[in-house]
Formats: structure tokens, C-alpha cells, sequence
């Protein structure tokens, strides 16, 4: 059984263009299917735009999906009362993309690891804070600087704070949205390398919403294409990268800027008029390679 | 040097050192940077943050404001010193000679003014049209930057256009004057990377058909070597290594440089990546010796113990490193030793 089933999900939000106009609905996510199994990381990427974030958010019901369904351990993430969702979110967790304005200003960082287990009521203080010294010594950061402020921290150190705080109820989901796009090339690596280390102690999922597609290349076992809140194409990030069937695939993958300066380059441009936007995937290659031709 | 090579430098930066004032210390951003770009060609200047690049920039054009202060050097721009120029002739170098493309369109326009205004503004300040031609000449720009109907965009305001279409008005605008030189500071990092490319590709063209020079800044090593003739990377204030950009990504010599590559992901999906350890030190908070031995994998001895200076290879291939060569910078010393607080490890 797959970990995270998503099926037909789609999210619709109405814009009201003026005051005396009526409001027009924007499909955000239109019809987006896919399983992730137990232990893998799923890349879904997309421009901006192309609502990745939106079914990130969706799947954790941060936000309502209009319709569709979300599995999660077989389980109807739809049906769920508050009680039983917020008993399934100590299973699914989220990192956002800005450090800086994810973590409370206000609060001590040892605190915002500490928060959510205070919110599960998980055991007494002294059983939390040493949890919460475990959690930083995990993400490799110095326990000792516990009763420190964000702003005491660099933005890679901050994003291991989220991570922190992500993990401390021992989650098996991570939807990590853009989780290094904010940071520095060389703070970036020692954020993934983290991340892909955490994974294999850990035996977590990941969700890995990104626009880097040289990142997802990296670390994600399969991939989706996002286009305009669809899914073009999907499937093990080898053969999707080697032979991308759809026009916005490889329209997206000429357009990365390669590090070597004789690299051919090929600029591939989208017409959009190519290719049927209400096309559905279908197989165009081995071991699950679908693409919406 | 001969003369005739000379000539051809467009801007020659010479040494420049700009900092910033904060509770009676002089913190530097920018220490002692020297580099020139020549007529038609592109020099990519990279850093991570806070590596200084964006404080070069402004420096060069004479934008650093209060507490920021350029404290020591020379911007030669056509053989003339900027930085000794009135303000009324640097005026007429910002926009008339040299242009600045800035990274983020929708804060570099005017939200309450259509584009069309705005590039007539700038062609009328430097009476390069008239009030009758503006408009006429303002089209003509945004057609050679191909947006789309210029005729209709021209009218439009910032907001009621896409990311990619408001940086190609403001590279518009900065062409409006028949600049020789373009000082692009992250132009496409706002962007999606479709759109990125239609930029990049659109600087080129314009660059081969004007014959502009272009001072590219960026934090993106693919965007470096696709677009640039030579590069400059910089790390805590200095340039820590140049050179053309094949020699660079062919065989990269500073630990920094090479650090910056291995770190990049790529090779055998799912290994991990090579990072750099720590993080660039923040402003004020430089360490003695070289800026990098912190986090160097190859420090020894003499990296902690005063910042090495530049070891030439060859026609202008420089690197700052101890591995190479035996030289020490020769920067005035007070100018870090006020800033020798510990490191961020």
C-alpha cells in the first residue's frame, strides 16, 4: 500500500475582479493524481504558478481542496474529524521555503522545536527538553544554543531550526516546499545533505516541491511536472530526465543554465498550441513514465 | 600593458574599498577590489550573499548611501575617474553611459506610472527625444526588447504585467539611452527559469547587436558560464580568483571556487553533495588571515595570519590563495584588524 495516495485533487479559488464584476474561479490544481510510496522522495515540480505549493498544502488540508481525495496510510485524510487531523498531522509535517519568516520572532528557538510537542501533549517538560536537545543535535545544530532568537541564526541554520521542528513528533510524511530555494549555493548542499542523511536514519518520506530542477534531479526517485495546475508528466527521475516526453518537460529541461561553458545549448521554446491542455497521462515509457501526449 | 589595451577598457576599477559606518567602525563590504571590462564583453561577477558583488555595483554607479561610504579607490569609466566626477556629470553617466538592471522589476519601476511614461521620463531627462517623439521612440525600445504589442503595452502599468515582460521594460528603459556598459545585478533571479532563459538569451542578442558591455552579477555559476567572457568570483568582500571562463571551470584554483562547483548538485543522483562547511562570515566579523580558512579544506599555516594577495597566472588569471604563491595583499591592515571579532562556525 502506498503511503500518500492522491487522487482526481483539485483546489479552486475565486478572484473577484472588481466591485461591480463577477468573481471568476481559478483552477489552481485541476485534477492532479499520484501515490508516493513508503521511504521515497517524490519531486513535484513546476514555475510559478503551476500549483505545487497548493497541492502541498492541500494533501496536509492546510488549505480545503475543493475536490478529490488524499489518502494517507489507506486512510481518507478528507473524512477526518479536527480531532483525528490533528492526530494525523503529528505524521505529516511541513518545511517551508523562507527561514526567516517561518519561525516566530518572539519565541526562543528551543521553544518553537518544543511547541508542537507541548501541543501533542507528549509526556512532561523534563522528557520534552531533552527531546528537543536530541531533535538539534540531529539536525546538527549546537544544543547549547537552545535559548537563542532566529536572528541569532543564519538562514541555513534556520532552516535546520524548521526541520527541527518538523521532525520532533517523529513524522513519516515531510511535504518540504522549495526548502533550500532561499539559501546559498554552498549552505544549500549541506542542507540536502541533511536532509537525504535524516531521510535514511529515519526511514522518511518526502514530498519535494521545488523549481530546481538540478536539486530534484539530485535527490528525487521519481518526479511529477506540474503545468498550470496539471500534472504533464511523471515518472522515475532517470528516465524522465534522459527522455522527457512532453513539450513542457523538455522545454523546462533546455532551459536550465548548465556549470560548463561548451555545454551545447539548445534552447527548446514552449508553444503551447502544440500540445492538448486537457490531454490525460498515459504510458509513454517503462516502469510507470506517463505523460500528458 | 600596452596603451592600445588600455584603450579598450571601458571601466577599470581600481582598488575599491566601501564599507559601511556603524558605531565608529569602519565595516568593509567591498576590500580593495580591482577588475575591468571591456567594450563588448561580458564579465560575470559572482558571490553567494554577502559576498559584496551588489555594493560593487552601486559603488561603480555612486549609489552607496549613508552609513555606506566608498573609502578608498578609483572607478575609471572612459579613463575618467567617477568618483571624483560632479554630481551633475555622474548624472549624466547614470542612464546616459552606464545602465543598471536590477534584480527585483516590479520594486525597480514606478508602480503608479505606465511603462510608457517611464521610458519617455528617461529619454527626455537625457534629452535623447522630444515630447512629440518619446512615445514613438519608447515603442520602438520595447519592440527591440520583444514585448509583445508594444503599442498596447506601452500604456500599461507594472502591475498588469508578468514578471518576465516587467524585467524586459526595464531592460528596455535602461537602453534607452544607448548605454555602453550594463551593470545587470541579478536580472533573472526573480524569475522562473523558462522565463530566465528568454532573459538571458534576449542580453545577449541585444549585447551582440549594440555592442554593450555587460557587468553580470549573480550567484549562479550556470548563468556565469553561459553568458560571460571572464569572470571574477567574489567571497567576503574580495575577488578571490579570475579568470576567462573556460580556464575557470576547466580548472578552478581557489578552495572557494572549487567549493562553489563540487557543491553544486549533479553527478550520481542521490550522493551526497560536497558542501562548504560553515557559513560566509557577516559583515565586521571577518577573520584574520584569509577570509575563507575557516571553512577551507586546504588551510595550513600562513592562511590564518594575514589575507593572501594576488599569485598571477598568465594574462589576467589572478587568485588569492597560499596554495599558489607566497603573496600577501597589501591592503592597509587597520582596515581588518578592526574587524577581527571571532567567526561564524
Amino acid at each position: 500500500m502506498a503511503l500518500l495516495e492522491v487522487r482526481d485533487l483539485v483546489k479552486e479559488f475565486t478572484r473577484k475582479q472588481g466591485l461591480f464584476q463577477k468573481a471568476s474561479v481559478v483552477r489552481a490544481v485541476d485534477g492532479v493524481s499520484f501515490t508516493v510510496e513508503s521511504g521515497e522522495t517524490f519531486g513535484l515540480v513546476g514555475e510559478s504558478g503551476s500549483g505545487k505549493t497548493t497541492t502541498g498544502r492541500c494533501i496536509l488540508r492546510l488549505i480545503e481542496p475543493t475536490s478529490g481525495e488524499v489518502r494517507f496510510k489507506g486512510e481518507d485524510v478528507q473524512s477526518f474529524s479536527r480531532a483525528r487531523l490533528r492526530q494525523a498531522r503529528r505524521d505529516m509535517q511541513i518545511v517551508f521555503q523562507d527561514p526567516y519568516s517561518s519561525l516566530n520572532p518572539r519565541m526562543r528557538v528551543g521553544d518553537i522545536v518544543e511547541e508542537p510537542l507541548v501541543i501533542h501533549r507528549t509526556g512532561p517538560k523534563s522528557e520534552r527538553r531533552a527531546r528537543v536537545a536530541e531533535l538539534f543535535d540531529l539536525v546538527g545544530l549546537d544544543p547549547s544554543q537552545l535559548s537563542r532568537y532566529p536572528h541569532q541564526f543564519s538562514g541555513g541554520q534556520r532552516q535546520r531550526i524548521g526541520l527541527a521542528r518538523a521532525l520532533a513528533l517523529s513524522p513519516s510524511l515531510i511535504i518540504a516546499d522549495e526548502p533550500v530555494s532561499a539559501l546559498d549555493v554552498s549552505v544549500q548542499a549541506q542542507v540536502i545533505n541533511l536532509l537525504m542523511d535524516l531521510q535514511q536514519r529515519l526511514n522518511l518520506t518526502y514530498v519535494f516541491i521545488a523549481h530546481d530542477l538540478r536539486l530534484v534531479q539530485h535527490i528525487c526517485n521519481r518526479v511529477a511536472v506540474m503545468y498550470l495546475g496539471r500534472i504533464v508528466e511523471m515518472g522515475p527521475t532517470g528516465r524522465l530526465f534522459a527522455a522527457p516526453a512532453h513539450p513542457y518537460t523538455r522545454a523546462l529541461l533546455s532551459a536550465i543554465p548548465l556549470p560548463d561553458p561548451d555545454a551545447r545549448r539548445q534552447r527548446i521554446l514552449l508553444d503551447p498550441r502544440s500540445f492538448d491542455r486537457e490531454a490525460s497521462l498515459r504510458e509513454v515509457g517503462a516502469e510507470g513514465h506517463l505523460a500528458a501526449v | 600593458m600596452t596603451d592600445h589595451v588600455q584603450q579598450n577598457r571601458l571601466l577599470s576599477v581600481e582598488h575599491l574599498t566601501t564599507g559601511f559606518e556603524q558605531h565608529d567602525r569602519f565595516l568593509p563590504a567591498v576590500i580593495d577590489v580591482s577588475f575591468h571590462v571591456s567594450a563588448g564583453e561580458t564579465l560575470g561577477l559572482v558571490g553567494e550573499s554577502g559576498s559584496g558583488k551588489s555594493v560593487t555595483a552601486l559603488s561603480i554607479m555612486r549609489l552607496v548611501e549613508p552609513p555606506g561610504r566608498i573609502a578608498a579607490g578609483k572607478v575609471l569609466y572612459r579613463e575618467r575617474d567617477l568618483l571624483t566626477l560632479p554630481e551633475r556629470e555622474m548624472q549624466k553617466i547614470r542612464g546616459g553611459e552606464i545602465a543598471l538592471i536590477f534584480q527585483e522589476p516590479m520594486t525597480a519601476l514606478n508602480p503608479v506610472f505606465t511603462i510608457g511614461n517611464q521610458i519617455e521620463e528617461t529619454l527626455l531627462i537625457h534629452g535623447r527625444a522630444t515630447r512629440r517623439t518619446a512615445r514613438q521612440k519608447a515603442i520602438e525600445l520595447l519592440d527591440t526588447v520583444s514585448v509583445p504589442e508594444p503599442q498596447k503595452r506601452v500604456r500599461d502599468y507594472p502591475h498588469q504585467l508578468s514578471g518576465g515582460l516587467r524585467q524586459r521594460a526595464l531592460i528596455a528603459m535602461s537602453l534607452a539611452c544607448e548605454p555602453s556598459l550594463v551593470i545587470a545585478d541579478e536580472p533573472t533571479t526573480a524569475l522562473d527559469v523558462t522565463i530566465q532563459a528568454q532573459i538571458l538569451d534576449l542580453l545577449r542578442d541585444l549585447q551582440q547587436r549594440m555592442g554593450l558591455a555587460l557587468l553580470l552579477i549573480t550567484h549562479d555559476l550556470g548563468v556565469v558560464a553561459e553568458m560571460a567572457d571572464r569572470v571574477a568570483v567574489m567571497y567576503a568582500g574580495r575577488i578571490v580568483e579570475e579568470a576567462a571562463v573556460r580556464e575557470l571551470f576547466g580548472d578552478p584554483k581557489h578552495p572557494y571556487t572549487r567549493g562553489l562547483m563540487a557543491s553544486m548538485p549533479g553527478g550520481e543522483p542521490g550522493r551526497r553533495l560536497r558542501a562548504i562547511q560553515g557559513t560566509v562570515p557577516p559583515l565586521g566579523q571577518l577573520p584574520p588571515g584569509c577570509s575563507f580558512a575557516p571553512r577551507c579544506p586546504d588551510r595550513f599555516e600562513p592562511c590564518p595570519t594575514a589575507h593572501p594577495g594576488d599569485t598571477t597566472f598568465g594574462a589576467g588569471r589572478t587568485v588569492k590563495c597560499y596554495l599558489h604563491g607566497p603573496a600577501v595583499e597589501s591592503v592597509p591592515l587597520p582596515l581588518t584588524a578592526a574587524a577581527r571579532t571571532g567567526t561564524d562556525r
